[in-house]
């Protein structure tokens, strides 16, 4: 990674305000590269350049929890985040969870408590929840409940997204980290 | 979303000359700016990004907590002096957003955060003074509830929706602020301007001026203090109405007192005649009646804000109790 220089500001302009930004940012492991419109944000950039459609767009106004990815380990909502401000940021989505072509310990713990109806926030739950597992925060299931209310479940999945979290967090909490 | 220049710097200096010029905004965590600039609310031409500016960060010192502006609120909440000496401002943290949110936004923009008025955020609403000065408000007219009884009137009812502001007007926080022309500190208290006659008005910052550290003052050690936060839900959600209470009590006395009302002001609200009463006055329920009393004095209220009068009153009541009962 080259070092990041003083100002980084527009390739080349599209309209009068309007700036195209190149963004090198490692996703998922990989190093890639977002060539977009200064408007375009990470969730955006996610779906529709880099074809990673397991974050998905709910609100888009950072209400639901939906587009939940880790920015450098840590859980954030890609509605709410410009993709150039991801400039050499190491960003996890649901795609990256599984390991040697295994789902990861939270993925397959929400299968097996049927923690989820239409499916549509999971993506966002599973992510929230790994990251919930790595801050040490999934002590009690008042704890999980509390810190896990940033991701909305409009089919009330709640009791199984607990269930399934608790199960991780009392067989192998510390492996269960991304 | 309006297009925009996107800038980014690692550079205090570079910032402020960059945002120097009319239209130009800053960018930290994006939780306000980026769903009030999809909602077409804000329009900034050039935009920003101060996240890598070197601003981040707890020092203490031996009387203050100096937090850099772009710490985010995780980060603060996690911070050990502020577990250990400010209850009152690690709670009004972990109580606000979501753990996502709190790890996007951060302390300068939380104290920056726009209001949820939901007319202001709503540009299919043409009668909206802060947005459109002179444009009059449909909040005073319409159905309220999340929106404030305290410095209002009824050219704007727009609540101040922090949480952590509450908190730290009632501590007397300072703010440290840069300019291309030089450097100020104002308190806390003094930098949000109520709606009165110009809601657009909000705060005292001047255009392309940089919050750079906030500065809390620590209580004295026999200090105890809490936040409570009454609301529609449990978890993820702004306060109807909240008490930031900060007590020392010897003897069954109330030597100095300290209150923050939030969820009701158009600004975060101090409570100043509140702790008037309190100071010598003993711990007791009626005291904290009579303070709660002199907190609520100059409501003003539409149908759809009247319950809020009596609710802060209960609150405020209920924390002091709380506080009270950590003193003995």
């Amino acid at each position: 990674m080259t070092s990041t220089p003083k100002l980084r500001t527009a390739s080349r302009p599209l309209a009068p305000d309007a700036t195209e930004i190149t963004t090198a940012l490692v996703v998922n492991g990989e190093p890639r590269v977002v060539v977009a419109d200064s408007r375009v944000t990470l969730l955006d950039a996610l779906r529709d350049r880099l074809d990673l459609t397991g974050t998905k767009k709910g609100c888009d106004q950072g209400a639901c929890g939906a587009c939940t990815v880790l920015a450098d380990g840590r859980r954030v909502l890609s509605c709410l985040t410009l993709v150039a401000q991801c400039e050499g940021r190491e960003v996890t989505t649901v795609e990256g969870l599984a390991r040697d072509g295994r789902p990861h310990p939270m993925q397959e713990a929400f299968v097996r408590h049927d923690a989820f109806q239409c499916g549509y926030c999971t993506p966002g739950q599973i992510m929230s929840a790994v990251a919930l597992l790595a801050e040490g925060r999934a002590k009690t299931d008042e704890d999980i409940r509390e810190f896990m209310s940033g991701n909305l479940c409009r089919c009330a999945a709640y009791p199984n997204i607990v269930a399934a979290i608790r199960e991780v967090a009392d067989t192998g909490g510390t492996d269960a980290r991304v | 979303m309006r297009a925009f220049e996107y800038v980014s710097t690692s550079e205090v200096e570079d910032a402020l000359a960059a945002s120097e010029r009319a239209g130009a905004a800053y960018l930290a965590g994006g939780t306000t700016q980026v769903d009030l600039m999809k909602d077409g609310i804000l329009t900034p031409e050039r935009l920003v990004d101060i996240t890598r500016l070197p601003l981040r960060g707890v020092l203490g010192t031996g009387s203050s907590l100096h937090v850099g502006a772009l710490t985010t609120m995780e980060e603060l909440a996690a911070d050990p002096l502020v577990k250990h000496r400010l209850p009152v401002v690690r709670e009004a943290l972990v109580l606000g957003a979501s753990v996502q949110l709190r790890n996007m936004a951060t302390i300068g923009g939380n104290l920056l955060q726009r209001t949820r008025c939901r007319y202001f955020r709503d540009p299919a609403v043409a009668a909206c003074n802060k947005r459109a000065p002179g444009s009059g408000c449909a909040a005073v007219t319409g159905p309220a509830r999340m929106h404030a009884v305290l410095g209002v009137s009824e050219r704007c009812i727009a609540l101040h929706a922090s949480d952590l502001a509450v908190a730290l007007v009632a501590l007397d926080a300072l703010v440290h602020l840069q300019s291309a022309r030089g450097t100020r500190t104002v308190p806390l208290t003094e930098f949000y301007l109520e709606a009165g006659t110009s809601p657009d008005l909000e705060t005292v910052l001047a255009h392309g001026e940089l919050i750079t550290s906030v500065e809390i003052p620590l209580p004295a050690k026999t200090t105890r203090s809490g936040y409570l936060k009454v609301r529609d839900r449990v978890s993820y959600e702004f306060a109807l109405v909240s008490v930031a209470a900060a007590l020392e009590i010897t003897d069954g006395v109330v030597r100095t007192a300290r209150i923050g009302l939030g969820g009701v002001g158009s600004k975060p609200w101090r409570a100043r005649a509140a702790e008037e009463v309190l100071r010598g006055a003993p711990a007791t329920v009626s005291s904290y009646r009579e303070a709660a009393d002199a907190a609520v004095t100059g409501a003003w209220t539409v149908p759809g804000t009247a319950f809020k009068v009596e609710l802060a009153e209960r609150a405020v009541v209920r924390q002091l109790q709380t506080v009270a009962e950590m003193s003995r």
